[in-house]
């Protein structure tokens, strides 16, 4: 046991319980749009760890046996999270566009100004005074 | 010339891929095919990609990049502490407020729209760059915060940061 | 040993993937159900990050790459079928 296995430990424990935290929030939250906020930044969030752990594994198995293997393990890892960090927000736009498309409301929400948008009132301006600091 | 871009960011791929072929470096075979495959997709996408992603060669452009990542992160631990007290108290006031914004091109409301949705209980549904708005679900309104005026209260300095990067 | 934490660290995130795999199965509407798939597909790319580096296996990681981009391929088409058709 040394430094590099207490930082590894750490990643990994972070990594699982917000992969774990993104699945319990699916059942937690009432409808798609907030399921939407806690699985999408919760799962990104811990993938981002796992490979921050592979990351300090590979390079600590690097400079120990100077295997090449552990530097394409490093860099592949953190292409996949490149890949995963710019397509992850654009998937959650896309889902939450095509439900409120195909017509489900948010649940218990307070304010709503996209339904004037979709009914083709494209001028939805703030009125003035109902704003209090 | 957008063959120019594609072509670099394609071998830069292959570069990155295959890293560690020979010894810690590449061989030689590995680097003339690369240079043969990132020629063939830079002639393919010469069409698709555009004349004004010649900005993205300008590697200064990159290094702003950098502190932009750092405050990324630090807006994603905030975010998921939020969803975690969240999840565990299931104290919500979610709705849909419309945020106008001052923004020019694609790659500044692409920017600004994943940066949103990476940070603290906002997600973008919808960007309506004809009327220079974002339409954004908002876990938890504050009182008196139905229909902002800027979005300073939804994203924070991510406006600013969307309006230099995307210039 | 060095692996066996991934090993772990693999397993409970499998068990988080279970989880989200129920709210595929009871989700009431289908976008409740594409966002299930869409968290699935995450934790797919993460779990095989991590059996890449349990195994010692370059190739699970490349797999991984290939199955991000794929997987989001697919969440767009269906989020694109479902806000009426694909023409």
């Amino acid at each position: 046991m040394n430094g590099i296995d207490y930082l590894v430990y750490t990643f990994l424990g972070i990594s699982v319980t917000f992969n774990m935290l993104g699945s319990i929030a699916l059942h937690r939250f009432p409808d798609v749009y907030t399921r939407l906020h806690g699985a999408t930044k919760s799962t990104t969030f811990g993938t981002i760890f796992a490979v921050f752990a592979v990351m300090a594994h590979a390079f600590y198995r690097l400079h120990v046996t100077g295997d090449p293997k552990y530097l394409q393990m490093s860099l592949h890892s953190l292409v996949a999270l490149v890949a995963l960090l710019l397509t992850n927000p654009t998937g959650a736009h896309a889902i939450a566009k095509a439900a409120y498309l195909t017509g489900y409301k948010p649940k218990k929400a307070v304010v709503d100004s996209y339904e004037s948008r979709i009914a083709g009132h494209v001028k939805a301006e703030p009125e003035e005074g109902e704003v209090k600091p | 010339m957008p063959f120019m871009v594609a072509f670099i960011w394609a071998y830069i791929l292959w570069l990155v891929l295959t890293a560690g072929t020979k010894g810690l470096g590449w061989n030689v075979q590995e680097l003339v095919a690369g240079l043969i495959f990132a020629i063939i997709v830079g002639y393919a996408t010469r069409d698709v990609v555009g004349e004004r992603a010649n900005r993205y060669l300008n590697p200064l452009k990159w290094l702003e990049f950098i502190p932009y990542a750092f405050v990324v992160f630090w807006g994603m631990i905030k975010a998921n502490l939020d969803v975690a007290y969240r999840v565990i108290t299931g104290r919500i006031r979610p709705g849909i407020v419309r945020v106008p914004v001052d923004l020019e091109n694609d790659a500044q409301y692409t920017i600004l729209s994943n940066s949103i949705t990476l940070t603290p209980g906002t997600l973008t549904i919808d960007a309506c760059p004809d009327e220079k708005a974002l339409y954004v679900h908002w876990i938890n309104i504050p009182k008196g915060q139905e229909e902002p005026k800027n979005s300073k209260p939804v994203s924070g300095p991510f406006e600013d940061w969307a309006r230099r990067l995307g210039k | 040993m060095m692996s066996d934490p991934f090993f772990y660290a693999a397993l409970l995130t499998a068990i988080a993937g279970l989880i989200t795999m129920l709210r595929m199965l009871i989700g009431p509407t289908v976008p409740d159900r594409v966002v299930g798939l869409d968290t699935l597909n995450t934790i797919v790319v993460a779990l095989m990050i991590l059996l890449g580096a349990a195994y010692d296996r370059t190739i699970y990681i490349d797999i991984a790459i290939v199955y991000a981009i794929l997987s989001y391929i697919g969440t767009l088409i269906i989020a694109k079928y479902l806000q009426g058709g694909l023409s």
